[in-house]
């Protein structure tokens, strides 16, 4: 399997040793990274946002880069897995585990509930009808004030040890939280990584080169369409989960469409469509959002213009542009 | 149900034409744009709060509501022939998802830079005194402003639907619409035409938002409410159809402020049921054409 739509049309002998290597091994290259990741950096809180949000749109990715399908509404995937794994822990007094477990359920349920309805459009309608779908959730879940704490967010999300295997470890200290939810997202990354190497993984880059050659070949499109949303969703919906048990609230923002978009930036300032685009895009966003915001509080204003600048000049991103550098 | 009289749904149903009345503007724009240039214009909510914040700003050096009626539009207009020009220009021909990320970037800038100079919370507007009060319309009295809302959306329909059918270059537009090649190769500069055809929907945008300010006040996030919304009008009209537009954006209304009427905390989800009702019996919208979007 290989990375992006270029390296497709290329045989496979020409491209470069190292970029080779680095398909071969790209989850446990990850893995490494991640592991020496907070050590290289300014504080923990943001290495663990990084993690975070390089999750969520690493889950994304899998929709817009892999499918070819534009999503608008991912904010209520995360948030959906947000506010089940708080719900499961505030509420229903769940043991940290079931609550990620219940946050997973919960992104592939709300992907599944959105998937079937936005599935039925195409192209730059799926954008439009997967941004309507999220703030009509956006609305209900803030509404529900009695389960989701509506304007004011969820609150009282404290897990402060975990058991593990007998094992009490402790959740406060930032470097034990950091390796605990990087745990998880290694996890995720290698079966993001097999997922793509499977031939479902070749049917999804297949769908999205040539829609009607694959029906041809005999794929169900709609249905892998629908399938790759919803394992998408599992994605955003542990990303949620793991947001909602670091910050110990969830709140309604979570929902918004700025979260949607934010993720649209990440995946694409990072390289849509590659395997390690995701966490260089989330890695590049919030430390520049965090050095901006430093300088000035309008940073909405800095990465808007970045953005564009993005669009107009990089379309492939940071990977992606160091992906066809390495191959020339 | 005890209280709710003829007349009061009647009058609801008024109050719901007036609310339609700023869906249809803001999606006639929406769908002008995507149906000539297939550009999703994320910035459109962007440009409708600054037509908003541009009579603001009209009123408080000394303007009134009237002279912001011509003035509005004719910024916001420039404004969008601008960014069409400078930004958007550029990405046609490199697939559909670069204008709509591209415009989604400038709303964020837009949204920012009128934070830094208005600030962050909003402002009342108030409703031009000629148009205060309500006049007796029947089944009972109705604010006189949403009146006129209604008959301003009527002249600027009339005005643009004159300006496609009845002109030259209304022709052109249309023409253009159906097949950019062939107007091309007749000699026609399409890429000015799109530019144009830009303009006039930002216009109509700036245009929806100084209406919709004394309705609602103005902030810098008016805009991405609304667009959510009109979304939901487009793909229920069917996108790139300016009757569905007109028709969904009516009906889009009325169903909000029936279900205030009715059941007030379902009104904001209401109109997301509708399109998922619409998505599964009729996918590409009353007006849409069959395949343009399944």
């Amino acid at each position: 399997m290989t990375e992006t739509t270029q390296s497709i049309k290329q045989p496979r002998a020409t491209t470069g040793g190292w970029y080779e290597f680095a398909t071969r091994h790209r989850a446990s290259i990850v893995a490494a990274v991640i592991l020496i990741f907070p050590l290289v950096m300014p504080f923990t809180a943001l290495a663990v946002n990084i993690l975070i949000y390089g999750l969520y749109a690493l889950g994304f990715n899998l929709v817009f880069g892999y499918l070819g399908l534009l999503s608008f509404g991912h904010a209520a995937l995360f948030g959906t897995g947000a506010y089940l794994c708080g719900i499961a822990i505030v509420h229903f007094g769940w043991p940290w585990y079931a609550a990620i477990a219940a946050g997973i359920a919960g992104g592939l349920l709300m992907a599944l509930l959105i998937g079937v309805l936005a599935i039925r459009t195409r192209g730059i309608y799926f954008a439009m009808v997967t941004m309507a779908l999220s703030q009509c959730v956006y609305y209900l879940f803030y509404q529900a004030v009695d389960l989701t704490g509506g304007e004011n967010g969820l609150r009282g999300i404290n897990v402060r040890t975990i058991d593990l295997f007998g094992l009490r470890i402790d959740f406060i200290n930032p470097m034990i939280r950091y390796y605990v939810i990087a745990a998880f997202v290694i996890a995720a990354f290698f079966v993001m990584s097999r997922i793509l190497a499977s031939p479902f993984g070749a049917v999804i880059e297949a769908v999205r080169e040539n829609e009607m050659r694959a029906r041809a070949s005999g794929y169900d499109v709609t249905l892998t369409r629908l399938l790759t949303f919803v394992l998408s969703g599992g994605f955003c919906g542990l990303a949620g989960a793991l947001q909602a048990l670091h910050l110990s609230i969830v709140p309604i923002e979570i929902l918004h469409y700025e979260t949607s978009g934010l993720v649209v930036m990440i995946a694409l300032l990072g390289g849509m469509g590659t395997f390690f685009g995701p966490m260089v895009g989330a890695a590049v966003f919030l430390v520049l959002e965090n050095i901006v915001s430093v300088w000035t509080v309008h940073w909405q204003l800095i990465v808007g213009a970045i953005f564009i600048a993005c669009v107009l000049f990089f379309p492939a991103g940071i990977w992606g542009t160091l992906i066809a550098r390495g191959k020339r | 149900m005890a209280g709710l009289s003829f007349d009061l749904i009647a009058l609801q149903l008024f109050a719901g034409l007036a609310l339609g009345a700023i869906y249809v503007l803001f999606a006639i724009g929406l769908s002008l744009i995507f149906g000539m240039l297939t550009v999703v214009n994320f910035a459109h909510g962007a440009f409708y709060m600054v037509g908003a914040y541009v009579g603001l700003y009209l009123i408080s050096i000394g303007g009134n509501f009237w002279i912001c009626l011509v003035a509005v539009p004719i910024a916001i207009g420039l404004f969008g022939l601008a960014v069409e020009r400078v930004l958007i220009r550029p990405l046609y021909g490199r697939g559909i998802d670069y204008p709509l990320l591209l415009t989604f970037g400038l709303s964020y800038v837009m949204v920012e830079c009128v934070r830094i100079a208005f600030g962050k919370t909003g402002y009342p507007f108030d409703t031009p005194e000629v148009l205060q009060g309500a006049v007796d319309i029947g089944v009972g009295y109705f604010p006189l402003y949403r009146l006129f809302v209604i008959g301003a959306t009527a002249v600027v329909l009339l005005a643009l639907w004159l300006f496609l059918e009845k002109t030259s270059f209304g022709l052109i537009i249309r023409a253009g619409a159906r097949d950019p090649q062939i107007v091309r190769v007749l000699g026609v500069d399409v890429s000015r035409v799109w530019l144009i055809v830009f303009g006039i929907g930002t216009a109509i945008a700036g245009f929806a938002g100084l209406l919709a300010a004394p309705l609602q006040g103005v902030i810098p996030e008016m805009g991405g409410t609304i667009l959510a919304e009109a979304f939901v009008v487009t793909v229920v009209g069917g996108m790139g159809s300016i009757g569905g537009a007109v028709l969904a954006g009516l009906l889009v209304g009325v169903v909000v402020s029936m279900t205030s009427l009715f059941a007030p905390e379902m009104a904001k989800v209401s109109i997301f049921a509708l399109m998922a009702i619409v998505l599964i019996v009729r996918p590409q919208g009353f007006f849409g054409r069959a395949g343009l979007m399944s």
